[in-house]
């Protein structure tokens, strides 16, 4: 079983099924039973995370094409709204974001190298404050707008010369960040799991799976933050800066 | 925070799964994590869902051939909302177009070619004993159940169900009733479960392939399952987010879609507006031209099963096949702008697009062809899975070859929007991908139960049907060319120029009330074959493929010894061989 921990160690095409009856001797207990190996467990795991981030790079895709479309029919209108944002929180909470891939990186780390659960579950732990963190942030952010009237729909209100394209702004502003916090919340809440799964030590060096899809998808999360921040926050503002 | 090993409980035995055999009547048939129980679940709702969408069709088609006039008995029992005094309303009539659409789509073709024939077959073909993920298959499943019961609902709130077409186009969809944010709820399910499936199909066919079973040992159904996944997997997120949109336009007071200074029936409508219709149709095309090799690759799929199996020949050109369909699948991201010739696009945008088109439809043609010749020579066994089988050649040949007028920006011109694009893509759907979909399931039928539908009914099944598909079909080629638009709820009766073809209204829908008949022996067959059909053993059409290595019905595990493939799929008829057909399986 120990020689299967490396899971580089075999390209994906590789079949390792026995002809033959099947056979159920005794087996790693968290081995699903239509796989042959935690081996070819673990490689479906990882490459079913990483089609479905396929998927949601399309689905932000979209998203990144709708701001495209309307930051090019208005461009100074946009440079004019994004002035509006807190780039102070949205800094602080880019390098929160950061962390928290570090983290999440040590936590599966420290499964695949069996480290005690302690530090398993200490990783985890950081990685769910680092999340719950930015998502405070993004809930004073939010409620700022909202005081300022700046949330689209009928009550919108600007002051400027580009009222029309600034709502369009604010749309995407909250439809884009909005869905990459549902997005987070949806990550807390797996990372919550994968540390009360870590607290009845499953995961060691045999099986670290979930801790390292859970990952995958955790890190993806960031990479939509690091692009969303300069798009939403940066572009432009030195304009008005002078 | 380090414990001391010794307090280390032992690991929980949780993956060991309970006996299938042991599992309850709820767990085994309808929570099931089974991929046969899955699929039979998709292909049962499909079918249920394509009877249904079919009676809309049968309502509308009564309004056509005769416009205003009172529908007996059933008029009065939709109610005054809809159809008073058995008149429909024009309001009935664009539900009923919009939630058409929507349901042969996207819940009646597509889970019953992916959902129900993709999960029953592809982890047999492939010699698996389950799906990658099986509680992933499972939620896949209900998130289209949630996902249709959605749209089944939202014929019931007030205004009644979805009014702007399949398609959905904003502005105007973002301004009607309630039954539009059902819609786009039902559609967010709808995308969920297609996505779901398709990761569950790709890692499934890379992963837990049988040993040997090499990418060109593949069957051609799983090719064109494959395909279909990456399809779905990159063309439905955009739509997604684009659904997501629409719904904020209506729900959240956004204007994504809503342009300034609208203007609807004469009335300034009070939005933020500022926003881009137009960005919808390039979303919603995005997806949805992919969408139409979803509804025909495992068509064409399932047709090459039985066409190899029932000439006794290897299939034509496998390998051509195989590079055609790869092909197809990459290009079809790059054509969905020819559905929006007319939308003022510009001449070099039209240019691009329609050469695209033009050479998509290459790959197609290959396909086909190759499927042709693999006729020439075989000795034909025409059951009832090949008659099906071999009338979906000229029917899909004849959707595909209109087609091409539709693809030139200048010929789109006068034909958008008529009839002839009903019957351009109704040829490759009706006859063809549901011809396909019902060989598939005459032809697997005896591996999901262990024994074989009629052949007398089949046949009566088969030949009433293509003479009915022609019969509803071949007239709107005319009328479209004549003109006549394929929006409206008179059937062109109040237009002038649509006065000498507006006989063939009445023949359209004399078809399609016959065509109706003509699905009774299926709905019967289906019933009675399952427990009165003739027995059969694992084998019965003497074929290759791996699926039928295993016993019929399979039992949860699917197959006794772990199949290896041992050659290429199609090993019929080899010189030399002591029977005309070399199993995949056998070493």
């Amino acid at each position: 079983m120990a020689t299967e921990g490396n899971i580089h160690a075999r390209p994906i095409a590789i079949q390792p099924a026995p002809a033959g009856p099947y056979v159920h001797e005794a087996h790693h207990p968290w081995l699903q039973h239509h796989f042959d190996s935690m081996t070819q467990q673990a490689e479906a795991s990882t490459l079913g995370m990483w089609v479905f981030l396929v998927t949601e790079i399309m689905f932000f895709g979209g998203l990144f094409m709708a701001y495209l479309v309307y930051r090019h029919a208005s461009p100074s209108g946009f440079q004019e709204a994004s002035h509006h944002l807190n780039i102070y929180w949205g800094t602080a909470n880019t390098a929160i974001l950061i962390i928290s891939s570090l983290t999440m990186a040590l936590a599966v780390r420290s499964a695949q190298t069996s480290q005690p659960r302690g530090t398993q579950v200490l990783f985890l732990f950081l990685t769910i404050v680092l999340g719950l963190a930015f998502l405070g942030i993004k809930a004073i952010e939010y409620t700022d707008k909202f005081k300022d009237r700046i949330v689209p729909g009928p009550n919108f209100h600007w002051e400027g010369t580009h009222a029309k394209a600034a709502e369009q702004f604010y749309s995407l502003y909250f439809a884009m960040t909005g869905l990459h916090a549902l997005h987070m919340i949806i990550g807390v809440g797996i990372m919550s799991v994968i540390l009360v799964m870590a607290w009845w030590r499953i995961f060691d060096e045999e099986y670290y799976t979930p801790v390292e899809v859970a990952g995958l998808y955790w890190h993806f999360v960031d990479i939509v933050w690091i692009f969303l921040f300069p798009l939403l926050y940066l572009i432009g503002r030195h304009y008005h800066a002078g | 925070m380090t414990e001391p090993a010794a307090v280390a409980a032992p690991k929980p035995h949780i993956a060991h799964e309970v006996p299938h055999e042991a599992l309850g009547f709820w767990r085994k048939y309808v929570f099931s994590t089974d991929h046969k129980v899955i699929g039979i679940q998709y292909a049962i709702t499909g079918l249920l869902f394509l009877l249904f969408g079919f009676s809309l069709m049968m309502l509308m088609r009564w309004q056509l051939a005769y416009p205003g006039a009172a529908l007996p008995l059933l008029g009065r029992l939709l109610g005054e909302a809809r159809m008073p005094g058995g008149t429909m309303l024009p309001e009935f009539y664009n539900e009923l177009g919009a939630m058409h659409g929507t349901i042969m789509v996207f819940l009646g073709v597509v889970p019953l070619a992916v959902g129900g024939f993709g999960n029953f077959v592809v982890p047999l073909q492939i010699g698996a004993q389950d799906m990658a993920f099986p509680r992933l298959n499972m939620a896949s499943y209900w998130s289209f159940f949630l996902g249709g019961v959605t749209m089944l609902a939202s014929f019931l709130v007030p205004g009644g169900a979805a009014q702007g077409g399949w398609t959905s186009y904003t502005p105007l969809s973002v301004l009607a009733g309630t039954g539009q944010t059902m819609w786009l709820i039902g559609m967010i399910f709808l995308i969920t479960s297609s996505l779901l499936g398709a990761i569950n199909f790709i890692t499934t066919i890379i992963q837990l392939r049988a040993k040997g079973l090499t990418f060109l040992r593949f069957p051609f159904f799983v090719w064109t399952q494959f395909v279909t996944a990456f399809l779905l997997l990159l063309a439905f997120p955009p739509l997604e987010a684009a659904a997501v949109m629409q719904l904020m336009d209506r729900v959240a007071g956004t204007s994504f879609f809503l342009p300034s200074g609208l203007v609807v029936s004469g009335q300034v409508v009070a939005v933020a507006g500022g926003g881009n219709p137009l960005l919808w149709q390039h979303l919603f095309w995005f997806l949805a031209h992919p969408e139409v090799y979803v509804l025909i690759l495992p068509g064409m799929g399932i047709v090459a099963e039985i066409i190899a199996n029932n000439t006794r020949k290897p299939l034509w050109g496998y390998r051509s096949m195989v590079y055609s369909l790869v092909f197809l699948g990459f290009m079809s991201f790059i054509v969905w702008a020819h559905h929006m010739f007319m939308t003022g696009m510009g001449t070099a945008m039209a240019a691009f697009f329609q050469t695209t088109t033009m050479i998509i439809s290459i790959p197609s043609v290959v396909i086909l062809t190759a499927l042709i010749i693999s006729l020439w020579g075989g000795s034909i066994r025409f059951n009832t899975p090949m008659l099906f089988a071999v009338a979906f050649l000229p029917m899909f040949g004849i959707g595909g070859l209109t087609g091409l007028p539709l693809g030139l920006n200048v010929a789109d011109i006068p034909l958008h929007d008529t009839y002839y694009v009903i019957a351009h893509f109704h040829y490759v759907v009706a006859p063809g991908t549901i011809f396909a979909l019902f060989a598939g399931i005459y032809y697997w039928f005896p591996k999901a139960t262990g024994r074989k539908m009629n052949e007398t009914l089949g046949k009566i099944h088969f030949f009433g049907s293509l003479v009915c598909m022609n019969v509803v079909f071949m007239p709107m080629f005319l009328m479209g060319l004549a003109g006549v638009s394929r929006r409206l709820f008179d059937g062109g009766a109040s237009y002038a120029f649509a006065q000498p073809v507006l006989h063939l209204n009445v023949v359209s829908s004399w078809g399609a009330w016959t065509l109706a008949i003509f699905q009774i022996p299926f709905i019967f067959n289906f019933f009675w074959s399952i427990w009165k059909g003739e027995q059969t053993d694992g084998n019965p059409w003497q074929a290759t493929t791996i699926e039928w290595a295993a016993p019929s019905p399979p039992p949860h595990g699917n197959f006794p010894v772990a199949p290896e493939a041992y050659r290429g799929p199609y090993e019929y008829s080899v010189p030399g061989a002591a029977k005309d057909f070399l199993p995949q399986y056998e070493a």
